[in-house]
């Protein structure tokens, strides 16, 4: 039978877009997380772990009324770019930022905190700025937590359901991603299809992590 | 000339208390701070490198102000022209030996990367990562790493106490002759008497944060009962027995001498002691 690749590719697209867009905005984050002491700091880190607890559902339904037309970012979204951001592509993207956020961020966290400080101290005696000593000390002796972060985001981007559901719908095409594809040829009781869906899926994910775990191995060795 | 005049509050193992230091170091000095670890010797380089802030006072580095209280003047750790030795040695486990000197650098000069390398007998191993190196080769590129950019001091926080006592004696000798090639004004924390001994022009011996005793070494660790003509500190490597007398090999940098044990004082070999000749009769002590 012929397979429809479109939700693979919708899929792929997706957690690609929003892992990119999630390490550059979460680096920055979880530095000044990590290095900084303010007085909502508690605060922040309760409403960035937030995704991790709460239901995928009652997250989809928040982000579903921000992003309708009448909602305060949908609107917005609809005079910016003349579409509106519920049910389109644009608002998965937005909406798995969201939700993957915590899975980029904590990582990184943790991989901050077990660069040596001393190492930051060298680099500053050595005449180097905070960004310089970012780039060229701190982040090349956290490679594995980028790794870990990375892939976490990836993964959870490409095996979320309950919030792309709530967002998207199903539209063929623009919001139909694999993990909807399955729920769908299931209720039509079209079960070839899921399986063949859930069979990449399964060996898709299961790949990646592999790959993460060889490299993690690589650079622990080396390091 | 370095100034330093400085307060600040610390908390120690046995609660607060106040480091409160006032000092100089002249150019081409080698100046040691010793005394017991908590006693705020690691705190005060930290603070001439910018690394914590002092709550009062002023440190000045050859004229320049790097902190003043009342000025407000606090000059980050970026601008300030120090080279720090740290104890665990710091070097950035991405690089090779010669990015670690590279990026040491504010415009890499290959010829002068090369010459330093050479002062500290690293060509060979200039490839190699940081973790492959023994201990010895790594406090070795740090002490580079800390000299390749021209400090106007030199910071060492202990910076030979991980290492076994050979490879320690030898890095002993290279400080000492790298401070005398390059001309540097050196501030070294140490906890280890022959070691102070061994390379300092002037030792600070710091008390739970102030300072108790400054003066040459010779003056702070041995007291006035032994007038010699000329003396060495060395190590006691052997001890024979040769009828009544006992016969002690020491070791005085590279050489070797024979010294019979006279006096009631007990020595064992490994013992660091002072080699002295009084009317040209040795006596021996320890130190």
């Amino acid at each position: 039978m012929e397979i429809d690749w479109t939700p693979f590719y919708l899929t792929f697209k997706l957690a690609v877009i929003s892992t990119f867009i999630l390490i550059l905005i979460g680096i920055p984050f979880a530095y000044f997380l990590s290095f900084s002491n303010f007085k909502f700091k508690s605060s922040v880190e309760a409403l960035v772990a937030l995704p991790l607890v709460l239901p995928p559902t009652v997250l989809g339904f928040y982000l579903l009324i921000i992003f309708s037309k009448n909602g305060s970012l949908g609107s917005l979204w609809e005079k910016l770019f003349g579409h509106q951001l519920a049910f389109s592509f644009d608002g998965l993207v937005l909406a798995s930022i969201i939700f993957s956020f915590p899975f980029m961020v904590h990582p990184l966290i943790s991989g901050f905190k077990t660069v040596n400080k001393n190492l930051i101290e060298a680099a500053y005696t050595l005449g180097k700025s905070k960004t310089q000593t970012l780039f060229k000390v701190i982040l090349p002796n956290m490679k594995p937590a980028i790794i870990t972060g990375t892939t976490l985001a990836f993964a959870h981007t490409v095996g979320e359901f309950g919030v792309v559901l709530m967002v998207g719908g199903s539209i063929e095409g623009e919001t139909k991603v694999v993990s909807i594809a399955i729920y769908d040829a299931v209720e039509k009781l079209d079960y070839s299809s899921a399986h063949i869906y859930s069979a990449i899926l399964f060996g898709f994910s299961f790949f990646v992590l592999l790959v993460v775990y060889m490299l993690n191995k690589k650079f622990e060795v080396k390091y | 000339m370095i100034k330093v005049d400085i307060e600040k509050q610390l908390i120690g193992t046995e609660g607060k208390f106040l480091l409160k230091v006032n000092f100089e170091v002249n150019k081409n000095e080698f100046l040691t701070l010793f005394g017991k670890s908590g006693s705020g010797k690691t705190t005060i380089l930290r603070m001439i490198a910018g690394l914590e802030n002092p709550d009062t006072g002023f440190i000045e580095v050859e004229g320049k102000t790097y902190f003043n209280s009342k000025k407000k003047i606090n000059i980050p750790p970026q601008k300030r022209k120090v080279g720090f030795v740290f104890q665990n040695y710091a070097l950035f486990p991405n690089m090779t030996v010669y990015e670690n000197l590279e990026f040491a650098m504010e415009k890499p000069n290959k010829q002068k990367i090369e010459e330093i390398l050479e002062i500290v007998e690293l060509q060979d191993l200039k490839n190699r990562y940081p973790n492959t190196l023994s201990g010895g080769q790594q406090q070795r590129v740090a002490l580079a790493r800390a000299i390749i950019r021209n400090p106007l001091i030199l910071l060492l926080d202990e910076p030979l106490s991980a290492l076994d006592l050979s490879v320690r004696l030898k890095l002993q000798d290279e400080i000492k002759k790298i401070h005398k090639l390059l001309n540097l004004t050196t501030l070294m924390v140490s906890h280890d008497k022959p070691e102070v001994f061994k390379l300092s022009d002037k030792v600070l011996w710091i008390d739970k944060g102030k300072i108790i005793k400054t003066g040459n070494p010779r003056k702070i660790f041995i007291e006035k009962e032994i007038s010699g003509k000329f003396s060495f500190v060395g190590t006691i490597l052997d001890i024979k027995n040769s009828d009544v007398i006992k016969i002690a090999t020491v070791e005085i940098g590279d050489n070797l001498v024979e010294v019979i044990i006279t006096g009631k004082e007990e020595f064992k070999i490994g013992d660091n002691v002072l080699v002295s000749s009084k009317a040209f009769n040795p006596v021996i002590k320890k130190i």
